[in-house]
């Protein structure tokens, strides 16, 4: 079954075609990659998929859900890592995963024990008392995902998730992606072509 | 319970950024003591302590506003909040979420100047209570003012703007430093139609128990302050509508 498909997407401002009438479909489980140059529209259409943004033309079903006329369902099912980090900086890294439970409202119980399971398969355990502007870009990148699987989506999407990080700390991430391969649906935007 | 959570994070990240402890409360204080020391050498009818204090908890308010804007204009270029508009939040859930955790700390910093100025001499009486109330409707209109230029500014332009210049129109157009009518002419009409002097000369009436002092002031006030909430609605639903 298709986790994503779009049909003639399409994304303008005022006179600038941003996206322009995108086709195409996404497996339920399939690790999918949107490679281009800065500019190219792979946020705008990350953006349109996750419904941050309307599209101008066109529609995308998530898991069937129109992200034009059913948006309550599509967010339902969907976590998001913004290209920016993205997450509070003075809260520590436990208080980050707690917040983000809580506002997916999960029983204190509940929180505990993901935070502590997340934390383990993203390995931020050593770090979860450490406030989270004090991480490394690395740390950040992985805490800034843990939070968008929070909310246990059937959908991930990584907008450059690998964007100003050193080496290692890219493949390091790249493990932590590896290990989600396949129980997730995934989509990520990068513009290095080894990535894709 | 959403609100809640929302509102336990915006406090979280307002009280432990040390520099807004400095503002916040440092600041007040020191101009408190300060402005009393030149009182004790040089008497001045309007830092006696009965006057200044009203003036200096009004002034501190305006620190709300940048505490506000700061947070909500950093989580929009931190792309925060576009995370966040993932989640089940609904958009009053977002502007209580920012909103309420401020007002008891705005509360708490009127407070704690009382609690200066009793050290300092202020009689204890009642007032002292109904005037940190009063604080209330003052509280709101900074507050809304944060939420109105966190979500039309960036963090730079908040900077500039709720930190140098809403702190300065505050203190200058209050009545606290100096007697506006010595200046008197446009300056006066000006302030007279801002609610900085309007808030201050309130606060000063229930502080003297003079409860029939607070009108017409406390209209300005009121007026202001549902104005601010309003257009703070539009702007925050405006930015997230864009997002």
């Amino acid at each position: 079954m298709d986790a994503i498909k779009a049909e003639h997407l399409t994304k303008k401002y005022k006179d600038l075609t941003v996206v322009d009438g995108l086709d195409l479909a996404v497996r339920e489980g399939e690790l999918f990659s949107l490679l281009g140059v800065n500019g190219a529209g792979k946020t705008t259409t990350i953006k349109m998929l996750s419904c941050l943004t309307k599209p101008t033309g066109g529609d995308a079903y998530l898991l069937g859900n129109s992200i034009v006329s059913n948006t309550a369902e599509v967010k339902k099912s969907i976590g998001v890592s913004p290209q920016e980090t993205a997450i509070a900086p003075n809260l520590t890294v436990r208080e980050n995963l707690e917040f983000m439970c809580g506002l997916h409202g999960f029983s204190r119980e509940k929180r505990k024990q993901k935070t502590a399971d997340l934390a383990e398969r993203l390995g931020l355990a050593q770090v979860l008392g450490k406030k989270a502007e004090k991480l490394s870009g690395g740390y950040q990148r992985r805490l800034s995902i843990a939070m968008a699987l929070i909310g246990e989506p059937k959908i991930l999407f990584l907008d450059e998730p690998t964007l100003g990080l050193d080496v290692l700390a890219r493949s390091d991430l790249w493990d932590v992606i590896r290990l989600l391969k396949g129980k997730i649906t995934m989509i990520l935007t990068t513009h290095y072509m080894e990535e894709a | 319970m959403r609100i809640l959570i929302f509102s336990g994070r915006t406090a979280k990240e307002i009280l432990r950024d040390p520099l807004n402890l400095g503002f916040g409360l440092g600041f007040p204080l020191v101009l408190i003591f300060l402005l009393s020391a030149i009182q004790a050498n040089i008497p001045v009818s309007l830092f006696e302590i009965g006057s200044l204090t009203p003036g200096i908890t009004v002034f501190g308010l305006s620190f709300m506003t940048l505490f506000s804007a700061t947070l909500l204009a950093k989580d929009r270029e931190s792309a925060f909040l576009q995370r966040l508009y993932t989640t089940p939040l609904s958009a009053p859930d977002f502007i209580f979420g920012y909103a309420l955790p401020v007002l008891p700390i705005a509360l708490a910093q009127g407070a704690v100047c009382y609690v200066a100025a009793i050290l300092l001499g202020l009689p204890v009486t009642l007032t002292i209570l109904y005037a940190v109330l009063f604080l209330c409707p003052v509280s709101l209109f900074f507050i809304a003012l944060g939420l109105l230029f966190g979500s039309a500014l960036g963090v730079k332009q908040v900077g500039g703007i709720c930190g140098a210049l809403l702190t300065n129109l505050t203190a200058w157009l209050s009545g606290v430093w100096f007697d506006l009518d010595l200046v008197g002419g446009i300056f006066r009409k000006i302030a007279n139609v801002l609610p900085f002097v309007h808030a201050v000369e309130m606060e000063r009436a229930v502080l003297n128990g003079d409860f029939s002092g607070i009108f017409p002031h406390v209209w300005w006030v009121l007026g202001y302050a549902a104005a601010a909430v309003a257009l703070a609605v539009y702007f925050f639903l405006r930015q997230m509508k864009r997002q």
